[in-house]
């Protein structure tokens, strides 16, 4: 049976893309429990908007009739799902441990210095943001960091320069 | 029986429950918060540590959650090791790590759990003195004040309001030490129980936001035990009062009937009390003016109507005591009952029912034992909230079962819900509109209430061939009713719930047909609940005779045969269609008119006697069930008021329940409510005030250096006064619930005989009916529809802010109500032209009431909440409907339905 949930809203749900619902539809395959696809369902809209605004997130709970603050709950317990707009590329910097051990924080303040922006910031430009992860799994060859889906190891000042430069204007 | 030891010290205890329950219920102090007594274990806060021992030998022990560990035969615990008490110092150590040092300007301080727990478990100095997180707080509407920074993460208030209430937009957000509980968005909380946060929350995040436009500490507060006069549930509270002013309701714990939480209608429907608008004066009115009587000219004029054969009209809003008084004064042949013909129709067949022996009222406590129940009818969210709350409990029998089959114990909250998942007893829901425990429901059936009642005695039909049959159900339908009998017949203990909100005598036969039925298979009665509108509706069905309707009375008035009447605390035109009402008192020579506020009844009286309000009387109500609660005075009327009994009867409040039980037929036990002053301490009375109340000596300085005596309560066995022995065990007289180390609401354990159980010596109040009659299948007859081309089928619908006419003048309730809306498919709303907000005209008469299109009203039907300025039974049972010029006056914004049609999506 249909929940009809409500959750009084100022604002409106947008209209989910064709492209959206289908892949929406196929995780619903996969699982028992529409609770179960509200992950996947923000990890595609994210995918295709690039973050996951008021109004996608009220899309989604209404699609897969989800309590929207329940969603909410999900979308914000995850930090790389994003409630906010991102720049074209999200650059993912790991200062955990074995990077920090490695010299990380000299990076971290050439990316700085270079882009203009810290931890939590988007450039100007809109090209860029600056995001640390507590660890991406590579430590063997610490610093590292992500740019959109890119790994990039062995990080070093120069090659932040090398790295910038190759994605500046790409989309 | 298990026996455990505890701190070298044996117990018997139940092995059903865990640990920390059981610890409770010995009466020992062990600190939680995660854990509610309703609401079972999830082992989150970690804050129950204490040491266990696999025998007599082990020196070593381990710690473990009190919480999360059954209580088993054998089991030695101990609450008093150094491990365990540093464990529990230092969990509340970082519990606390950002909670803020503002108790001074907090609203729970004083009442904190968080405050007691701490000074339970010894952290008494903050060694943490880095920055601490800071939260936004959301505006959560009229009710709810929300202060994030004080949030210790114990989820309590999300598992109460999610998963206890059925809430959809309080979620836990964020993760480590960002955890935010709020909404998605600023908004109102649309729970209709979302004031139990307050009392749910161990600590101030959220607080009663009408409490604070006038706040006041709990041990300033003069208090007295009290029974809401919301609905007909008459769950027991304790309001709080002041200089003179009611403050804040809170919940008073009766294990049968409210437990631990009321609705927002009775928690923030109250401050009609302290209103300017209060009648203060006996005054006979005429030609726009008022001269005020004196207390020999209103005796005199009571004893004229009394010899000249006077009406009286009682009211289901008023006590016993009054409307026994205004019975006794006019005679039981002129006493009439003051609620719409239907409604007293349907009154007098639940009072017939409820001396059946074939049925069992349940109280809420045993509705939430339903294994499997049927709805006929009533929107229980909005005309008995308490029962709906309980209701959704009883759907979560079936996840018990799972968990007992499967060697989980029930308090395992997370562990049983996982089991369960989407698992539940079965609930069938019949009704004209989509109603908020449609979540929960195994069937809806969204039908007219020929249909309703129809489907309900098919049901009937289907559970035994004795019962009348019935013919034309489409195969749909018959598909319903298969499945809704199968699910009743299955389950081992039925409920069926009806009332008379609809004014529907159809439905409750159909509602007591089904219980009959079952009753066949039974040996046991079964559960049959039929809910009524108001507080003593059930009262003053007892104390009227069948026939003596609102229609005949005021038959008896137009005709001129009686040209006195006598209404007690009754809006007239809230009962009846208002040129039936007009035509009937504007023939009046004499209408005195008894009320706390004046209405358009008042406005139409010769006299007006001005009486007092529910927590300035002591008074008796009985509530559904027939059980008589007493509810006793909290503070003096600030004004000239006093009870209407005493108008009416001039005795004192023992005397009128004494002279009531041994003349009303029904109410012999009435008077064992009232205790007697020799059942206490050295005859001492109980005190309303705290033994901590503050500046009695200087709450009038400012306009007079002497302290005023004391105000007197010569009747009571409680006084206006700090002096007396309080109520510390025996809490048959508990106000507000306090204990050495409780302060907050949590103290109740200490006066419960064991977590959950019984208060000690405390009364759950008396049921007065005894069921001795034998009864049979009553006969459907058809219900007068005589929708024709254009004409749509008409249902009411109530709403919980504004159905009830005290609450609905209480300010916070009044930021929640909206004006007259009629719900209508988008099929006919398309037909008719209209869309979402329109002005729609009834009948053409002039009444107008805004268009809410749904999605799931059946087409050719439509339901509308009338306001209290429709005149609602001037409108036949089928309407024709128009697209309205005249704009309605009152928006509908914030209506909270679940089916809102949005065409755009």
């Amino acid at each position: 049976m249909e929940n009809n949930l409500i959750a009084s809203s100022s604002k409106k749900a947008r209209k989910l893309t064709e492209a959206e619902i289908a892949e929406i539809e196929h995780e619903k395959e996969l699982y028992p429990d529409n609770k179960a696809v509200g992950l996947e369902a923000l990890k595609i809209v994210q995918k295709h908007q690039g973050w996951v605004s008021d109004e996608s997130l009220l899309a989604i709970a209404d699609y897969l009739d989800l309590s929207v603050a329940d969603l909410e709950g999900v979308a914000t317990f995850f930090n790389l799902v994003y409630r906010q707009p991102v720049g074209k590329k999200v650059i993912l910097f790991c200062n955990s441990v074995s990077c920090w051990i490695m010299g990380c924080d000299s990076v971290r303040s050439h990316i700085t210095d270079t882009l203009g922006v810290d931890f939590g910031q988007t450039t100007e430009d809109n090209e860029f943001t600056f995001i640390p992860v507590p660890c991406l799994g590579d430590c063997d060859r610490a610093p590292v960091m992500m740019v959109g889906e890119d790994l990039h190891r062995n990080l070093t000042n120069e090659k932040i320069d090398e790295i910038v430069a190759q994605y500046r204007g790409k989309d | 029986m298990a026996k455990v030891v505890i701190d070298g010290k044996e117990y018997e205890v139940n092995p059903d429950n865990n640990l920390l329950q059981e610890c409770l219920s010995q009466g020992l102090d062990l600190p939680y918060f995660c854990w509610h007594p309703c609401m079972g274990s999830v082992g989150a806060c970690r804050q129950c540590a204490v040491k266990q021992y696999r025998d007599e030998d082990d020196k070593e022990g381990m710690l473990v959650m009190a919480c999360m560990t059954p209580a088993s035969d054998g089991t030695r615990i101990s609450i008093e090791d150094e491990q365990a008490k540093d464990m529990r110092e230092r969990v509340i150590e970082s519990l606390m790590i950002s909670h803020p040092h503002d108790c001074p300007v907090c609203e729970e301080g004083g009442e904190c759990h968080l405050q007691d727990m701490t000074l339970m478990s010894g952290h008494n100095y903050r060694r943490y003195d880095k920055q601490k997180r800071t939260h936004h707080n959301q505006y959560l509407g009229p009710f709810i004040n929300h202060e994030m920074n004080r949030c210790i993460a114990c989820y309590r208030c999300v598992r109460y309001y999610d998963d206890y209430a059925g809430g959809t937009d309080l979620a836990a957000q964020a993760s480590h030490h960002h955890v935010y509980f709020g909404r998605h968005e600023e908004g109102v909380l649309e729970s209709e129980f979302s004031g139990n946060l307050v009392e749910v929350c161990p600590t101030g995040v959220f607080t009663d936001k009408a409490f604070s436009e006038h706040y006041t500490r709990k041990w300033d507060l003069q208090t007295a035990p009290s029974v809401c006069v919301g609905c007909s549930v008459g769950c027991n509270t304790t309001p709080g009062e002041r200089y003179g002013s009611l403050r804040r309701i809170t919940n008073r714990y009766n294990s049968e009937v409210n437990g631990y939480f009321l609705c927002d209608r009775g928690r923030f429907g109250f401050d009609y009390v302290n209103s300017d608008e209060r009648l203060s004066a006996a005054v006979a009115q005429a030609d726009g003016g008022s001269t005020e009587l004196e207390n020999e000219q209103v005796a005199d004029l009571l004893a004229e109507l009394k010899s000249d054969g006077a009406i009286g009209i009682g009211s289901p809003r008023a006590s016993n005591e009054a409307n026994y008084a205004l019975r006794n004064l006019v005679g039981e042949e002129n006493f009439y009952a003051g609620v719409a013909d239907d409604e007293h129709a349907v009154g007098q067949l639940i009072l017939k029912l409820s001396r059946d022996s074939a049925f069992h009222t349940p109280s809420i406590r045993d509705i939430e034992q339903a294994d499997a129940a049927l709805v006929v009818g009533e929107d229980l969210t909005n005309t008995a909230a308490r029962v709906a709350l309980a209701l959704r409990q009883s759907v979560r029998n079936k996840a018990a079962e799972l968990a007992t089959n499967n060697n989980i114990p029930v308090w395992q909250d997370a562990a049983v819900r996982e089991l369960a998942q989407h698992e539940r007893s079965p609930l069938s829901i019949l009704s004209a509109h989509a109603t908020r425990l449609d979540d929960v429901a195994s069937e809806v059936v969204i039908e007219g209430y020929a249909q309703q009642a129809a489907i309900a005695n098919a049901v009937a039909a289907k559970l035994s061939s004795n019962a009348p049959a019935v013919s034309g159900l489409d195969a749909e339908l018959q598909a319903q009713v298969d499945a809704i009998a199968d699910h009743l017949a299955n389950a081992k203990r039925p409920l069926v719930v009806s009332g008379s909100s609809n004014g529907q005598v159809e439905l409750v036969k159909a509602a007591a047909n089904v219980a009959r039925a079952l009753h066949e298979k039974n040996a046991s009665p079964i559960d049959l609940c039929l809910v009524q509108r108001e507080v003593n509706s059930f009262g003053l069905q007892m104390l009227v005779a069948a026939d003596n309707n609102l229609g005949a009375a005021l038959d008896k008035l137009s005709s001129g045969a009686v040209e006195k009447a006598i209404v007690l605390e009754n809006d007239l035109y809230r009962r009846a269609a208002h040129a039936a009402v007009d035509s009937a008192l504007d023939k009046l020579d004499t209408l005195v008119v008894l009320d706390l506020l004046p209405t358009r009844t008042t406005a139409k009286a010769t006299h007006v006697l001005p009486t007092t309000a529910f927590s300035e009387h002591e008074a008796t109500y009985i509530n559904y069930e027939g059980r008589a609660q007493l509810s006793y005075q909290v503070h003096r009327c600030a004004n000239g008021a006093v009870p209407a009994w005493q108008w009416l009867h001039g005795s004192d409040v023992s005397a009128i329940v004494k002279e009531c039980s041994e003349e009303a037929a029904g109410f012999d036990k009435l008077d064992e409510l009232l205790p007697r002053l020799d059942q206490f301490v050295a005859g001492m009375k109980v005190p309303r005030q705290s033994h901590r109340y503050s500046g009695r000596t200087a709450m009038i300085a400012n306009l007079n250096v002497h302290e005023p005596k004391q105000p007197q309560d010569p009747n009571s066995v409680m006084s206006f006064s700090m002096e007396g022995i309080p109520a510390l065990n025996d809490a048959s007289v508990l106000g507000a619930a306090w204990s050495p180390s409780w302060n907050s609401n949590q103290s109740i354990s200490k006066f419960q005989d064991e977590i959950n159980g019984e208060l000690k010596q405390g009364h759950t109040g008396n049921l007065l009916i005894e069921r001795n009659e034998n009864g049979a299948y009553l006969s459907p007859e058809p219900i007068a529809d005589s929708a024709s081309n254009g004409e749509f089928t008409l249902a009411r619908s109530q709403q919980i802010f504004g159905s009830d006419e005290l609450s609905g003048r209480a300010t916070a309730i009044q930021q929640r109500t909206t004006g007259s809306y009629i719900s209508l498919s988008p099929e006919d709303a398309k037909a008719l032209g209209v869309v979402q907000g329109d002005a729609v005209s009834l009948n053409g008469n002039g009444a107008v009431a805004t268009a809410c299109v749904r999605a799931r009203i059946k087409p050719g039907t439509v339901t509308l909440y009338a306001d209290e300025t429709l005149d609602v039974y001037a409108l036949p049972a089928s309407l024709a409907l128009s697209k309205s010029e005249n704009a309605a006056d009152r928006s509908i914004d914030g209506l909270i339905i679940s089916d809102r049609y949005e065409e755009d999506y």
